[in-house]
């Protein structure tokens, strides 16, 4: 019957031409945007991971009330000895050492007074340990535009606007000028080994990166770190694994009324972030919904609309004798093969746009402000297995729905007055 | 003169004596608190979550366009030196060799994670030339009896739109000080105490600054010697003694 219901819609264009073309439409939107929003909040969450919020993070019940004014008067002390621990209790995790900061960059001129000098945000992060994950985690070695990856101590990196703001060369000094743990002024020169850009305006502006020991020097923090951040090994966040290691680690500490007790918060206490991770498995969901919806009328309507052209043709079935139920049947089925179709050219022709989107993106950095959250400059798109499928949800439901709806006229046909209506 | 007349006057008087010019009791502080140049010697406490701090510092200033201060202590501070010439700040750190200008909104920024700003400690002005007073009463502050006076500031540049200090009646030193913004928010509070006569003038030797956009018990400055009107050499005073 299926091959006889394909022939039909093969050759009878005004069956199927339609349909198919609204199908397609809706699941090639469906499939693009779902892959886009997944890309989107995908690499806001990778990027505040690497970058800033681990998939865990400890820091001192004081530090993470004010986190965001990156406040090392109230780090974590003797953090080399919690690394020891949390590395034997809980070796799934990699567990990082970070130190953000704020200063000020100053550029000397020839006579050693400031030359240039802007406001950075900085980080260290381990450099030099043998083995360190830590730059390809922040996809430091990918964006650096000069020179290279600091290589000893008093080397740092400055972010690529910055340099060519001020004229900075690589091998260049700067001096940062800042506030040590305890507050005093913390002054450190440096030497520019290169230049990064990240494609993240909140980086981009201004940021020093430099290695864990150098910012502990320059910020009198010996042994102490602002965060440590963990990360699982194979690299993906895991929300309930990470609920676990969180709880097991917060119950230690309970009864610890001290606020520079550790306190650990997964990804998903951090920023918002929660809040992101739920909102792109609902836009994911209605996005989904609204076009089964729209399409659902639109299809309805056509379905009418060739109720009415193949009007005769289904009273000569009915005439012929074929039941009721079996023609309603054989309209789904031809609908199902019509969404199957649909479904078929219009997540091709979505997963050709969001692979697009996936290798280019799409450059929203002048719209970006400021803001909590990390973003990427280039929104790009995220093909997963799920985006193979997710168009043929609407495309076959809307084009079913369409269907059945429009389809029950043919239970309103009376044979009696069949051959009354076929004579006209 | 009859005794109606006589009367009369001496109520004009006493008015007079009770509620004298806001502006006249600027002045007689500024009297004691301003010189020509002093030289004094400090430590500021500065009171922090995790504990107090103490540095030690040597301040030479002339009129309110010229200081320069070396601090002494601790280690990682010592030899650390600022120079304010006009309305410009210069910091010298001997670890980095380096002269960094301090300008733009790094003025706002607490001065050694104490409660003072590098604003605080730049407006040197006379109190007469950035407000107008108003003399709104009398208090009694740590057991003296004190002139409330409210300022609001008559030029742009203040880092304080208004203020309100208190005034001993007697030493015309303030005892304390509530530092507001434009919007009305207190922004600082300053206490002034152990007054001492030195060389004519009152003058508070200790003074606690709070930061009330900060938690912390406050920072207390205390000068340890103080002297004025002396011969401060005019090298002192440019950015080549930074690095001597």
């Amino acid at each position: 019957m299926i091959q006889f219901l394909l022939k039909g819609i093969i050759r009878d264009k005004n069956r199927s031409v339609l349909p198919v073309i609204v199908i397609s439409i809706g699941v090639f939107l469906t499939v693009l945007f779902s892959a886009w929003f997944k890309g989107i909040f995908g690499d806001m969450i990778n990027v505040n991971a690497n970058f800033s919020t681990g998939h865990v993070k400890i820091m001192t019940r004081a530090y993470a009330d004010n986190a965001e004014q990156m406040p090392n008067d109230l780090a974590l002390m003797e953090a080399g000895q919690l690394i020891n621990s949390l590395n034997a209790e809980f070796p799934t995790l990699e567990w990082v050492e970070r130190i953000h900061f704020g200063g000020l960059l100053d550029v000397p001129g020839e006579n050693g007074e400031t030359r240039a000098q802007g406001m950075a945000t900085g980080q260290g992060i381990d450099f030099f340990t043998p083995g360190s994950r830590e730059p390809e985690r922040m996809n430091i070695p990918g964006s650096i535009v000069q020179g290279g990856l600091p290589d000893q101590p008093g080397e740092a990196l400055i972010s690529n606007d910055f340099a060519e703001r001020f004229n900075v060369k690589i091998g260049d000094p700067i001096t940062l000028f800042g506030s040590t743990m305890y507050g005093g002024m913390a002054f450190s020169n440096f030497t520019v080994a290169g230049t990064v850009r990240f494609g993240m305006r909140a980086l981009d502006r201004g940021a020093i990166l430099i290695d864990i020991t150098d910012a502990q020097a320059a910020l009198d923090m010996a042994d102490a770190a602002g965060e440590i951040l963990g990360y699982f090994k194979d690299g993906q966040y895991d929300a309930e694994q990470a609920l676990q290691v969180k709880t097991a680690f917060n119950a230690k500490y309970e009864a610890d009324t001290d606020e520079f007790a550790p306190q650990m918060l997964r990804l998903n206490d951090q920023q918002g972030l929660d809040e992101y991770l739920a909102m792109a498995d609902y836009i994911s969901g209605g996005m989904t919904f609204l076009f089964i919806l729209a399409m659902s009328i639109v299809l309805w309507n056509t379905g009418l609309l060739g109720g009415l052209r193949r009007y005769n043709e289904f009273g000569v079935r009915l005439a012929m004798g074929e039941e009721k139920n079996h023609i309603y049947r054989t309209l789904i089925i031809e609908s199902l093969l019509i969404g199957t179709i649909g479904s078929v050219i219009g997540t091709i022709l979505g997963l050709a746009a969001a692979y697009y989107l996936q290798e280019y993106g799409i450059n929203f950095g002048s719209a970006i402000q400021g803001g909590g959250m990390m973003m990427p400059e280039v929104f790009r798109a995220d093909i997963t297995p799920e985006s193979f499928y997710i168009g043929f949800i609407p495309g076959l439901f809307s084009m079913a729905l369409g269907t059945a709806l429009s389809g029950i006229g043919i239970y309103k046909r009376r044979t009696a007055v069949l051959f009354k209506e076929l004579s006209v | 003169m009859n005794d109606l007349t006589i009367l009369f006057f001496s109520f004009l008087l006493l008015a007079f004596t009770i509620s004298p010019d806001a502006d006249e009791i600027l002045k007689k502080v500024e009297e004691n608190m301003t010189s020509d140049n002093r030289v004094f010697e400090s430590e500021m406490i500065i009171h922090g979550r995790r504990g107090s701090r103490t540095i030690t510092s040597k301040t030479y200033s002339v009129g309110d366009k010229q200081s320069f201060t070396e601090y002494l202590s601790p280690a990682r501070e010592a030899g650390t030196k600022m120079l304010k010439l006009e309305n410009q700040l210069w910091i010298y750190s001997p670890s980095t060799d380096r002269t960094i200008q301090i300008s733009g909104h790094l003025l706002r920024q607490s001065v050694m994670g104490s409660d003072l700003s590098y604003e605080d400690m730049m407006d040197d002005r006379k109190l007469t030339d950035v407000y107008s007073a108003k003399l709104v009463g009398e208090e009694v502050v740590e057991e003296r009896t004190t002139f409330v006076l409210e300022l609001t500031a008559k030029v742009e540049d203040v880092a304080y739109h208004s203020q309100k200090m208190w005034i001993d009646t007697e030493r015309f030193v303030p005892l304390r000080e509530e530092l507001y913004a434009k919007s009305g928010q207190l922004l600082k509070r300053t206490t002034l105490s152990d007054v001492q006569k030195i060389e004519g003038r009152w003058f508070p030797m200790t003074i606690v600054f709070k930061d009330m956009l900060k938690q912390g018990d406050g920072t207390e400055f205390r000068m340890t010697k103080v002297q004025f009107d002396q011969e401060i050499p005019a090298y002192l005073f440019t950015k080549a003694a930074l690095k001597q």
